[in-house]
C-alpha cells in the first residue's frame, strides 16, 4: 500500500548466545502501520517487543526478512544510509527521557535537526522554539534540562522526537516513568500531534489504561504477532 | 550555540564545559607537563647559546694550519726497507704554503664569511724582573677583528696594534702588575725580542686566554717569530657555524692544509650538548606519553558517562564519524588549551629562575632566550598529542551499538 509508513514482512531476530547456539527471538513477524495510524505494542516483558521495537527503529538488523519505511526497502541499505533514513523518518522517545544534560532544552530539541545538517541556523531554534512552546514549555527553553521536572522532560523528549517531522514516532514506555497526571499530559500530546499532522505512532506500553485510548492494539508473544486489532472505543469517539 | 559551529565542536564543548572538574583537572595536568617543557628546553636553548658565545667569541669557526710534518722512510732504489724505525719529527712553527693564494681562494668561496691570516707562537712576556710564558696572537686588526671582535672585549684602552703596540689580558695585567702605557717586553725562543707599549686590556670571558693570549700586529709577530712574510694559520667564519665541519673537511681535501673545525676542538662540549640534548628529548616524549595517558583516560571515563548520550545522538541519526570527531575534538582542545596555560607557566618561571639565579660574579646564569616558535611548537604538538590521545575512546565510543548504549 503506498501509504503504508512501515511494512514488515517475515522478520525474525536471533541472537547468539554462544556459537553455535542460537535463540531465535522473533519469528515471522509480518506487520504494517499506515499514515496516521496510533498503535499500542503489548506484551509480557521478554516477549520480543524491545527487540521489535529495535528493528523497526532501524537500530538493529533483522536475521531475516524485509523491513520497507516510508516506502524504502532498508535490508541493503549500508550503515551510513540506515542512520541517515534513521534520522529523517523516525523520532524516538524513551521510558527515560535521554536528554543530553549538557544543552538547554531548545538545544535538545533542536538536536536532529542539528545533527543531520550540521551547523545551527535560525530555523532550527525557530522550529524548536514552536514545539517548547506548543507543549508548554516556553519559559523553560532556555534553561538546562537537569533542572526540568520529569514530566518536562518527557515533553520536551517528545517535542525532540518530532523536530524533524518524521513519519513514525517509535515510544518505548514514553510514560512507564512518570505520574499518572504528567503521563496524561504526555499522551494527549502525541494524541493531538497524531491527528493534527498524520504522523504515526507505535507506542510500547504496559499501561492497559493508555493502549484503551490508542487506535490499534497489537500483542506480541513469545515472539509472535497473537493479535492486532481495531480498539473500538476510540474509533468510535473519531 | 554559534552559527559556524559545527555540530561536533558544539558538542565537544559543551561536553568539556559540562566536566568541568575532569577537563579542569586535565587541563592542569597537561599545563604542568607543557610547563615543564617549554621551561627546560628554553634554558638549554639559553645556556648552550651561552656556551657557544664564549667559544667562538676568542675563536674562528675553522683554522687552517700547515700540515704536520712527517719523517718518510727512505727506499733504496730496489725498494727494500732500510730503515726501521722512523721517528716523529719535532713539529717547528712554520708559514703555511702559499697562505696568500689559499686565503684568495677561501674568501670566494659563498659559505665563507672572512678570511684571516695569523702568526701564533710561544714567547716570554717580562717585565722587571717577572715573566709569563704566553702565546703572541700577530693579526692585521682589518681582517682579524672581525672575526674575534678584541676592540669589543676591550676593558680598557683601544685595539689600533701599531707595530709597537700590544694588547693584552687583564689576567696577564694583574699577574705582571702591568697597565695601560707600561712597556712589555717579549722575547721569542730563538732569542729575538721586541718592546711594546700596552694599549688595551681585553677580557675575552675564558680566563686562559686572558691570561695567556697577548696580541700584536702581523708584522711585529713575524719578526719576532722569524716567519717574515709568513701565517702560521688562517683563521675562517662561516655563514653557518653547524656547517664547520663539513667545510673543515672540503677546505682540507682541495688545499691538503690542515683544517680544525670548532666543533672538534670543542668535542667534548658538543659531547655535553649531545648528552643534554638527549636528555631533554627523553624528558619530552615521557611526558607528551603522561599528558597522552592522562587526556586518553579522561575521555575514556567521560565515553562511559555519556554511552546513553551517545547512544540516543546515534539514534537521532549522528554518524559514527560524528561521534568519533565530538571525541576527537575535545582531545585536541584539552592538549591546546593545556599547553597555553602551560606555555605561560614555562615562560613565567623562565623569567622568575633568570631574576633569581646568578653566577658567582652576579652575572646571568644563563641568557633568556625567549623564542616564539617554542609555544607555538607546543601548542601544536599538544594539540596533535590530544587528539591521538582521544583516537582510542572517539572510537570506542563511535562503535557503541545504540541499541546496547540506550538500554544501558
Amino acid at each position: 500500500m503506498a501509504d503504508d509508513v512501515l511494512a514488515l514482512e517475515a522478520v525474525t531476530k536471533s541472537f547468539a548466545v554462544g556459537t553455535p547456539v542460537e535463540v531465535e527471538v522473533l519469528h515471522g513477524i509480518d506487520l504494517t502501520l499506515a499514515r496516521g495510524e496510533f498503535v499500542a505494542l503489548i506484551g509480557p516483558s521478554g516477549s520480543g517487543k524491545s527487540t521489535l521495537l529495535n528493528l523497526i527503529g532501524l537500530l538493529d538488523r533483522p536475521t531475516a526478512g524485509r523491513i520497507a519505511l516510508a516506502g524504502a526497502e532498508t535490508t541493503r541499505l549500508d550503515d551510513r544510509d540506515l542512520t541517515r533514513l534513521r534520522g529523517r523518518t523516525i523520532g524516538f522517545v524513551f521510558q527515560y527521557h535521554h536528554l543530553i544534560s549538557a544543552f538547554t532544552a531548545e538545544e535538545n530539541v533542536m538536536m536532529p535537526l542539528l545533527v543531520d545538517r550540521g551547523f545551527p541556523d535560525a530555523t532550527m531554534r525557530a522550529r524548536a522554539r514552536d514545539l517548547l512552546e506548543r507543549f508548554h514549555l516556553g519559559p523553560w527553553a532556555e534553561q538546562g534540562v537537569a533542572s526540568l521536572s520529569g514530566g518536562q522532560q518527557q515533553r520536551v523528549a517528545i517535542a525532540r522526537a518530532l523536530a524533524m517531522d518524521p513519519a513514525l514516532v517509535l515510544a518505548d514506555e514514553p510514560t512507564g516513568n512518570l505520574d499518572t497526571r504528567s503521563s496524561d499530559v504526555a499522551f494527549d500530546l502525541m494524541r493531538e500531534i497524531n491527528r493534527e499532522r498524520g504522523t504515526t505512532f507505535l507506542i510500547v506500553t504496559h499501561d492497559p489504561r493508555l493502549a484503551a485510548r490508542c487506535d490499534r492494539i497489537v500483542e506480541v508473544v513469545d515472539g509472535r504477532l497473537v493479535s492486532d486489532r481495531p480498539n473500538v472505543a476510540t474509533n468510535g469517539a473519531l | 550555540m554559534r552559527r559556524w559551529q559545527p555540530f561536533e565542536w558544539i558538542a565537544a564543548l559543551r561536553f568539556l564545559l559540562e566536566g568541568r572538574m575532569q577537563s579542569l583537572f586535565i587541563v592542569a595536568g597537561v599545563t604542568v607537563g607543557v610547563g615543564v617543557i617549554v621551561f627546560m628546553s628554553a634554558i638549554l636553548t639559553g645556556m648552550t647559546a651561552n656556551m657557544m658565545k664564549r667559544i667562538l667569541n676568542s675563536q674562528a669557526h675553522i683554522e687552517l694550519v700547515p700540515a704536520d710534518e712527517i719523517a718518510r722512510p727512505l727506499r733504496g732504489g730496489d725498494a727494500v726497507l732500510r730503515l726501521e724505525t722512523v721517528q716523529r719529527p719535532t713539529q717547528r712553527i712554520r708559514s703555511i704554503d702559499q697562505w696568500q693564494s689559499i686565503r684568495d681562494r677561501l674568501t670566494r668561496e659563498p659559505e665563507v664569511t672572512h678570511v684571516a691570516a695569523t702568526v701564533s707562537g710561544s714567547a716570554l712576556a717580562v717585565r722587571g724582573s717577572a715573566s709569563r710564558s704566553v702565546t703572541v696572537v700577530a693579526v692585521e686588526p682589518e681582517t682579524y677583528f672581525p672575526i674575534v671582535d678584541l676592540p669589543g672585549a676591550l676593558t680598557e684602552g683601544h685595539a689600533r696594534l701599531a707595530s709597537d703596540e700590544v694588547v693584552i689580558g687583564t689576567e696577564l695585567a694583574k699577574e705582571l702588575g702591568v697597565s695601560i702605557g707600561d712597556r712589555l717586553r717579549l722575547t721569542s725562543a730563538t732569542g729575538a725580542s721586541v718592546n711594546q707599549t700596552i694599549t688595551g686590556l681585553f677580557d675575552l670571558g675564558n680566563r686562559g686566554v686572558n691570561l695567556r693570549n697577548v696580541y700584536v700586529a702581523l708584522r711585529t709577530g713575524q719578526a719576532l717569530l722569524g716567519l717574515i712574510g709568513g701565517a702560521t694559520a688562517l683563521e675562517v667564519t662561516l655563514t653557518d657555524v653547524y656547517a664547520a665541519e663539513e667545510v673543515a673537511r672540503a677546505i682540507q681535501a682541495s688545499t691538503g692544509v690542515e683544517a680544525d673545525s670548532w666543533i672538534t676542538t670543542n668535542a667534548q662540549f658538543f659531547t655535553v650538548m649531545k648528552t643534554q640534548f638527549s636528555t631533554n628529548t627523553s624528558i619530552r616524549v615521557l611526558v607528551a606519553l603522561s599528558v597522552a595517558f592522562g587526556i586518553a583516560s579522561v575521555l575514556v571515563v567521560s565515553v562511559v558517562q555519556r554511552s546513553k548520550e551517545i547512544g540516543i545522538l546515534r539514534a537521532m541519526g549522528a554518524k559514527r564519524g560524528q561521534i568519533l570527531r565530538i571525541f576527537l575534538i575535545q582531545g585536541g582542545v584539552l592538549g591546546l588549551v593545556g599547553s597555553l596555560f602551560g606555555s605561560a607557566m614555562g615562560i613565567g618561571s623562565l623569567t622568575i629562575f633568570h631574576a633569581l639565579m646568578r653566577n658567582a660574579d652576579g652575572s646571568e646564569f644563563f641568557p633568556l632566550v625567549l623564542d616564539w616558535s617554542l609555544p607555538a611548537w607546543a601548542a601544536a604538538l599538544a594539540t596533535l598529542t590530544g587528539v591521538f590521545a582521544a583516537a582510542a575512546p572517539a572510537v570506542r565510543a563511535a562503535r557503541l551499538d545504540p541499541v546496547v548504549a540506550i538500554r544501558g
